[in-house]
Order: structure tokens, then sequence, then C-alpha cells
């Protein structure tokens, strides 16, 4: 599995080889469909699937990342978000009081400022536990030359241990962060807007960019990418791959934190089983941008945080994840490669 | 407790033990056999348990129960022989529709790699979960359907019925581990095993590798289907919440990575241990008890064995084409090398 990567850094993608200009006719007839359906759809809407899909962004830009390097699906990865919300929770409930350090409603926000001193400690707990985890177990079945089946097969494992410990823990119950209820922003159009969602977008752009700094600015990001296209040349080039594996997890184990706390955030709820729950547009994401694409996902991300929220307008919006699934199906049959094109044998 | 009571307990306990088999003979075709990483074993097994429950309970009635339809084939599917046929008949629709379900999940995925199909399975256990649970028209949402109708009622008193029910499970899951068991040693077999092991170099043989795994994953969803069924009339009582995933899909996973995957006798063998320990357990004492330490040891297993004994408890037998074993095969002659 070999992953496209001149798409990061440097040169804006160009048109692909296979685009016909009976492609432009379908954008541009799909570009009057949604300026048609725009003025039937309620901003608010879109507005909050844009901050839902920043949050579907953290974790599948990380899990993307593990499945190029590692080559795997990573079914665990949303058990790494719950892991972060509930060390974040950790420290705000039981560890910061401690030292006297309490709060809610900071600013406009419906949380204090603990949950910004808990948010790097969530992550530092997620990429540890993601590292740790690998040199215990994936690192041993890699020597072993256990096949991805196999590997995925652990991640299942692991993806209910966690759980399990999670809920031995701090139990089944539904918890939240300490919150106090605030005015929600109203702009123009009928959008209302939550100020929590407000940190979310502000936590989201600057751990994106960052990331996307890393893969293209730095020694690392450069010997993940040679990495991702062929872990053997890249093992004889002097890369330490073990090195590069753990980077990815680091990476993919913090940001999935990050976006486990931010979740429990904007629903104001913290369960164990959130996490599993989020696979399924987390995944969605990721096949829509291209497996082991994180640019794609990102943008796949957005795509389905938004149609999923605009879809509750018609339908239950309990059937979100069914829709993320949907939408994940009609692009397996129609571009099975994603968007931008991933490692993904079409 | 005294005799008695020990054998009813033991009689319910190979009750579920056998159902568990029969589903986790389901995973085997798929993953065991030809590598399908099926995550969403609780979509087939609620699909099937629900199919023959609404085909064959009686329509609604009540107050309580909002659903529109119930076939009431256990009221009229006997054909006027006289015998409880209705219940074939409603594992039979179970089987179809996990095929139908199955058929169209695996065409759309199954062409692409197989992480796809994974992603899909999660997406059909939990669209099918959502459904039964919103669409109360359609099986009652959450209050759940309470009038399954029990195969041979009255033949034995109510209290007794598992002593009649567990001969009936393991008829049935003597039948499906015997064509298995043949399936697997046939060469459609060979090819799936062939697949899972290499799927360029079947695909180089000459194999429809797609088509294989695409009749491997309807086989094993249609199985699973069976093993719903069989549960619907035990229990008698479905609603979503007894489709999660950790007793619908995790424990399964856990069952055949235990027992051995590959192995038709190592899944059932897994069925009964792991059954054993997650119904043995509740009766220990301190932390063994506690449901989330139990769920916890459940994903510990999987790892465990993973890491420990990648066979499981049997492994797979291996086989060559001639059914000798390996060790006996006669020396290489120098055909190159």
């Amino acid at each position: 599995m070999t992953v496209r990567w001149q798409n990061i850094g440097g040169k804006l993608p160009r048109l692909p080889r296979w685009w016909t200009p009976a492609h432009t006719a379908a954008a541009v007839a799909l570009l009057v469909v949604a300026l048609g359906i725009l003025p039937v759809l309620k901003m608010s809407l879109v507005v909050n699937g844009v901050f839902l899909g920043g949050i579907i962004a953290l974790g599948a830009i990380g899990l993307s990342l593990v499945f190029g390097i590692l080559n795997f699906a990573n079914v665990a990865h949303g058990d790494y978000m719950i892991t972060g919300a509930y060390v974040a929770f950790f420290f705000i409930d039981s560890f910061l009081p401690l030292l006297g350090i309490e709060g809610q409603g900071l600013g406009p926000f419906t949380f204090g400022y603990p949950l910004l001193i808990a948010l790097p400690f969530g992550a530092l707990a997620g990429a540890v536990a993601a590292i740790a985890l690998d040199s215990l177990i994936y690192r041993r079945l890699r020597l072993r030359g256990a096949n991805a089946a196999v590997l995925a097969m652990t991640s299942l494992g692991l993806a209910i241990a966690i759980r399990g410990l999670a809920q031995i823990i701090w139990g089944t119950q539904v918890l939240s962060y300490p919150r106090e209820s605030r005015q929600v922003f109203h702009l123009p159009l009928d959008v209302r807007i939550p100020p929590d969602s407000l940190f979310i977008a502000v936590v989201a752009i600057i751990l994106v960019v960052s990331v996307y700094l890393l893969l293209t600015r730095t020694r690392m990001g450069k010997a993940m990418r040679a990495t991702a296209d062929n872990p053997d040349l890249a093992l004889v080039t002097g890369i330490n791959t073990q090195r590069v594996i753990w980077a990815t997890w680091a990476i993919g184990g913090g940001l999935a934190a990050i976006a486990g706390v931010l979740l429990a955030v904007s629903q104001a709820q913290l369960l164990p089983i959130m996490g599993w729950k989020f696979l399924i547009p987390l995944f969605a994401a990721v096949v829509l941008g291209g497996i082991g694409n994180p640019y794609g996902a990102l943008v796949g991300a957005f795509i389905i945080g938004v149609t999923m929220e605009v879809s509750t307008q018609w339908i239950n919006p309990s059937y979100k994840p069914a829709v993320a699934f949907a939408i994940m199906i009609v692009m397996l049959l129609a571009r099975p490669r994603g968007l931008f094109g991933g490692s993904g044998p079409g | 407790m005294e005799f008695a009571g020990i054998l009813d307990y033991a009689v319910g306990f190979v009750v579920m033990a056998g159902i568990y088999s029969v589903l986790a003979l389901g995973l085997n075709v798929q993953w065991g056999f030809t590598g399908l990483f099926n995550i969403g074993i609780a979509g087939f097994f609620a699909l099937g348990a629900y199919t023959s429950a609404l085909l064959t309970g009686p329509p609604p009635q009540g107050q309580f129960e909002d659903f529109v339809f119930g076939g009431d084939w256990a009221q009229t599917g006997g054909l006027g022989l006289g015998i409880d046929l209705w219940f074939f008949l409603g594992i039979g629709a179970a089987m179809l529709v996990c095929a139908a379900v199955a058929l169209v999940i695996g065409y759309v995925t199954l062409r692409l790699n197989d992480d796809y199909l994974a992603i899909a399975t999660l997406g059909i256990a939990e669209s099918v979960r959502l459904f039964f649970l919103n669409e109360k028209w359609a099986a009652n949402g959450s209050r759940g359907l309470y009038n399954i109708p029990q195969f041979l009622e009255g033949w034995i008193a109510p209290d007794k019925y598992d002593y009649l029910y567990v001969v009936v499970v393991l008829g049935v899951l003597a039948v499906l581990f015997l064509a298995m068991q043949q399936a697997v040693r046939s060469p459609w077999g060979r090819v799936l095993r062939a697949i899972r092991e290499d799927e360029v170099a079947a695909e180089a043989s000459g194999k429809d590798v797609s088509k294989f795994k695409l009749q491997a994953f309807v086989l094993g969803a249609v199985i699973m289907g069976v093993g719903g069924a069989l549960y619907a009339h035990n229990i008698r009582f479905l609603s979503p919440q007894t489709f999660d995933p950790l007793l619908a899909t995790f424990i399964i996973w856990a069952m055949l990575m235990v027992g051995g995957s590959g192995n038709n006798v190592g899944a059932v063998l897994g069925a009964f241990v792991v059954w054993g320990i997650w119904t043995g357990t509740q009766f220990m004492p301190g932390v063994f008890k506690d449901p989330n330490f139990r769920f916890f040891m459940i994903g510990a297993l999987i790892v465990g064995v993973m890491l420990l004994r990648p066979g499981g408890i049997l492994g797979e037998s291996r086989r060559t084409a001639r059914g000798r074993t390996a060790a006996a095969r006669p020396p290489e002659t120098g055909d190159g090398g």
C-alpha cells in the first residue's frame, strides 16, 4: 500500500490525468444543485456541521496517518479519543481541585480554565498510550511478520480492553466536564453558534496547521512520508522506521485524545461508548479523502460533518452515523480511491 | 444448589453456548478461512433474529405494541400438517434476509481492499440497530418484541423448555458443523484458504478472488442469521439493546480467536470456553463480578491470544492437497530450486 503524498506540501494539486470535460460538467452541475439547495438549507446546521467536521478531522487525520504508515485499520482509534477525554476528566474533576484549581464558565465558554490545563495532559496521555501499546503489542506482532488483518484484529481487542478499563475506572454513567450554561451567539441568517464551538474551531485549526507544517517542513515529517511510500526503501536509506512509527502514533494518539476532549465539550457529555460510535464518521472521512491521505481526510471530515448535521433537517438526528455510512458507501461505489486518491486499490 | 438445579443451569448454558457456536462458525467462514474482517456481526445477528421473530410472531396486540406487522406463521405456518414447520421457515427467511444484505455490502466493498469491508460491516451493524431503535412501526422500537413463539411449545413443561430446545440447537449446530467441515475440505474451501494466505497468488492461479470472497462473506452472514433466529426463539424477547457490540460482536470474536480461527472444532470449543468464562466469572468474588471488568477481559483475551498463541487453543490443522499432513509429505523431488 503506497500513499500519494505529492498533494502534501508545495504545489496546489493539479487536475488529475483522468479529468475530462465531462468531469468539469458534472462539477458545474453539482455546484448549481448545491446553490439551488442553499436557500432551503438552515445555515445554522451547515455552520454546526463545520464545527463537527473539525472534531472529525482531528480524529481522521491521525487515523489516516496510521493507516498509511502502519498499513492497518486501527479500530481502537475511537477509544484513544475517550482515553484523552477521560484523562482530561480526571484532571478537571479530581487532580486539579486538589491544587485548588477549579472553575467553569471561563469568559463566553461553558468550561473553565482547568480544561485548558487538562487538554494538553489528555493529549499527552493519548500519545503516550498509543506509543506504549505499540511497543508492548504491535511491535512484537510486526517483528513476527503479522499481516494487516492480524494487526486490525488486535486493535479490536485493544478497543474493547480500553473501553472496559475506562468503564472500570469511571463507570458507564454519563459524565460531563463542569459547565455553566452560556448564551449562544446569534448571527445573521438565523445562525446560532455555541461559544464552545469557536474554541473547538481554534484548537482544530491550530492543530491541523501544526500537523501540516510537521509533515512538510521537518525531517521527521519527510521520514514519515518516505516510510509511508516504501518502508523497506526508507529503512535502507537509514531512516529509523521504529521512530517514524512512534512519531505516527504520537501524532495519531495525541490528535485523537484532543478530538475526544473536544467531542465531550461539544456534546456536553462523556460516555465510554462515544469512541466506538465515533468510528463510523472517522472512517467515512478517511475513505472519502482516500486512505492514507491526511489531506483528503481533512476535506472528507468537513464533508461528513456538514452532511451529518444538514441531514437532520429532514432525517431523525439519531440517524447521523447512518448518514455518514451512506455517504461512504456511495463514495466506494463512485470513486473507491476517495476524492483525492489514496492507497486503496480500486 | 441441588443436582436438578445444576442440571437445569447446565442445559441453559449449553443452549446459549450452542447458539454462540453457530455464530462463531459463521465468523469462521469469513475470518478463519477467508480472512474477511467483519466487525459488525451484531448486524446480521439482529437481522436474523428480528426477521424470524417478526414473521413467526403474532401481529401487534395491546397498547404497548406499536409495530404494524407480525407474520403469525406460528399459527398459520404449520401448513395444516400439525407440526411446527414454521420454525424452519422462520430460520429460512432469516437466512434469506442476511444473504441479501451481505450480498449488497459484499458487492460494494469486496472488490476493494479488505479494510473497506471492516468499515462497512461496522456501519451496517450500527445502521441496523438505529433502524430497529427509531422505526417503531417495524419492530416496536426500544420496547422490543416480546411475544416471540417457541418451537414445539407445550410439548414440555415451560420451566423445562431448555431440555427440548437444547436438542434443537445442538441439532442445527451439528448440521451446520458437518456442512462447514465438508465445505472447508472441498476444493472451494481450498480456494478460500489460498485467498487468505496470498490473494495475489490465488488471483494469478486463475481464481476469481472477489467472487469467492463474496460467496464466503454471504455464507458466513447466512449462518449468523441462523444463529440470530435460534436466539430469538430462545430468549423470546428482542430489543435494539440486545444487540450491543459486546455480546453480539466482540464476544464472538473472542470465541473464535480463543478456540482457534480456521478450525471449526475450535470455533465451537471457543464458544463454549468463552461463554463459560463469561458466565462463570459472575459467580466469582470481587472484581470478577464487575461487568466492566468482564468487558475488559474480553478485549484482553483477544489481544493475549494474538500475542501469545495466535492459533488459539486448537489452531488450524494444516492440510495439503491430498489430505496428507505436511510432515508426512514426501521430500520434494527436484523440480528446480
